[in-house]
């Protein structure tokens, strides 16, 4: 069994293995090894087409994570205040938004935006001078449309497993209904909306297949990526490759103690 | 209170602005696809106004694409609930508890990665200047792995073992461990206290696994892309070829029209098959 696992291991990290070293190659061979250098690494940090790509994909994944959590948060908190049609057609629209491929997402969101700025770009050219196109704001606005169906699911499981009793508690002590949600119920629901801004932000940031569709003139890292890999891939993209995968999993650290932490408060209060 | 409880204009602000995405963002495109599906194509490539069944009688033209998503996607779903099965069980059931978490975030940590360097990391890996050629040493020669059905599978077991790793673990770790003791106790062997208790009880973490390596393999374009070279495609493909090369909309519209209902249908099958599983299950334990 031990065997089993390990080599279940050295088969995720083996290709993982391949893109860090890389990035630390001397030479530009993948499979050959020259001798170690952090020239990748400066000559990646000083194109500025990657830095770039790096900064759209930041300012989209952080935007994306920001607003989907927002307005699904709303989403599972409105949710829980209805009851028959409008319940289920709601239901019906978030498990559409997760069942529909992402490349599908990304082909109905181009089309119907295109033919939408067919009809009225000419009139709002003639008077404003302005030309509506896709872009960085079309992404963002795709991958919202996923991810509040995703923080509304994880928060709705949330909320089924919350105590009533410490919400009616609180509005008998005359609490005001604000300061009920704020103090009581906003509390209990922040691990599901920090996993849902965390799994949103990761989705967005990675995401090649709507941005590539929609995306229009601007250029995404994963989309920087797709491209060099076409042209031939240089180790500069290992090494941005490198950078990401050590700033993510030290993310990663950060918010598990961040969620322990908030775990031993809350034992602490129990008790 | 009671009037903040039961305002309609604060469930109305809750709701509004998802329902505002949902609607415009997801309903309307939809159904622009639809309608694009019956329309032509315009001389330059896009759209014109139409209204034929040509785009649909034309599908079989794709179907290539459609046979290869159609028998990689399930079977890689398989191959990847095979494979995280184990690794799940040994980690819920055979690790010390100290080690757990981080082992399970060791699984999952590829997933951080970017997904296109680790495929393309597995071009150099399969193609012929990797492992094949390691395999000729040892008297395996003219082995080709990229490029076939073979790589692709390769490749979804690869990348999707990290999301179907965790929902098995969790079904796993909720079991009760009694219910093993008591299975042995009664005299039942390992294999059989495996596939009496541990499986079934499992199930539900292999069924929420499964669906969303489905759902994912369905619509992927990546995978078959990198490891399948052109030559092994699946629909993914065939949709960025009609959609931004050779700019036929309408035909792109039908091909994702039936890609979504083909999913819908199957997904709605499979859930109807695990549901009515689970609910003899509760009944024979009843």
């Amino acid at each position: 069994m031990r065997v089993y696992l390990v080599l279940v291991y050295v088969f995720l990290y083996a290709p993982i293995a391949l893109i860090v070293g890389g990035s630390f190659n001397a030479g530009k061979q993948a499979m050959i090894w020259q001798g170690f250098s952090l020239e990748w690494y400066g000559k990646a940090f000083s194109n500025p087409l990657i830095t770039e790509a790096l900064g759209t994909s930041l300012y989209i994944a952080l935007a994306t994570a920001a607003i989907s959590s927002v307005l699904g948060l709303m989403a599972a908190l409105g949710l829980e205040r209805v009851k028959g049609w409008l319940r289920t057609f709601f239901d019906a629209l978030i498990y559409i938004a997760i069942m529909v491929p992402g490349i599908v997402i990304g082909i109905s969101t181009l089309i119907a935006f295109v033919s939408i700025f067919e009809l009225v770009n000419p009139a709002l050219t003639a008077t404003f001078n302005i030309r509506l196109q896709m872009g960085s704001w079309a992404v963002i606005a795709a991958h919202v449309l996923f991810n509040i169906a995703v923080v509304a699911l994880l928060v709705r499981a949330r909320l089924q497993g919350m105590d009533r009793s410490l919400v009616e508690a609180s509005e008998d002590l005359y609490a005001t209904p604000f300061g009920t949600f704020r103090q009581i119920v906003l509390p209990l629901l922040a691990p599901a909306v920090l996993a849902g801004f965390l799994l949103a932000f990761t989705f967005s940031f990675e995401d090649f297949i709507i941005a590539y569709f929609v995306a229009g003139p601007d250029v995404t890292l994963p989309i920087y990526v797709f491209s060099s890999i076409r042209r031939g891939v240089t180790p500069e993209i290992n090494a941005v490759g490198t950078v990401v995968l050590v700033t993510s999993l030290l993310l990663l650290v950060i918010a598990q103690l961040i969620l322990q932490r908030g775990n031993q408060a809350r034992v602490r209060a129990d008790g | 209170m009671q009037d903040y409880r039961h305002s309609r204009w604060i469930t109305a602000a809750l709701l509004a602005p998802a329902g505002v995405f949902f609607v415009f963002l997801l309903i309307l495109p939809l159904v622009v696809v639809l309608v694009y599906s019956f329309g032509a194509r315009a001389p330059a490539g896009g759209y014109e106004a139409a209204f034929t069944f040509d785009n649909y009688l034309n599908l079989p033209a794709r179907g290539k694409a459609f046979f290869n998503t159609l028998t990689l996607a399930p079977l890689g779903t398989l191959l990847t609930a095979i494979a995280a099965f184990p690794v799940a069980y040994i980690l819920a059931l055979k690790t010390d508890p100290k080690w757990r978490v981080t082992l399970l975030v060791l699984i999952m940590a590829p997933f951080w990665t970017s997904q296109l360097l680790r495929y393309y990391a597995w071009i150099m890996l399969l193609g012929s200047k990797g492992i094949p050629s390691w395999l000729a040493y040892i008297g395996i020669a003219d082995l080709r792995i990229i490029n076939t059905p073979t790589a692709v599978l390769i490749g979804a077991v690869y990348g999707f073992l990290p999301l179907m790793v965790p929902p098995i673990y969790v079904s796993l770790e909720k079991l009760d461990k009694r219910l093993l003791e008591a299975s042995a106790d009664l005299g039942a062997t390992p294999l059989r206290t495996f596939f009496q208790v541990t499986l079934p009880l499992a199930l539900p973490g292999v069924a929420t696994g499964s669906m969303l390596v489905f759902i994912l393999l369905m619509g992927d374009y990546i995978l078959p892309q990198y490891l399948g070279g052109g030559k092994v495609f699946f629909i993914g493909n065939a949709l960025v070829d009609l959609f931004l090369q050779s700019r036929n909309w309408p035909y792109g519209a039908a091909v994702s029209v039936a890609l979504v209902l083909i999913m819908f249908l199957t997904i709605s099958l499979y859930m109807r098959f695990i549901l009515s599983r689970t609910d003899k299950r509760r009944a024979a334990l009843v």
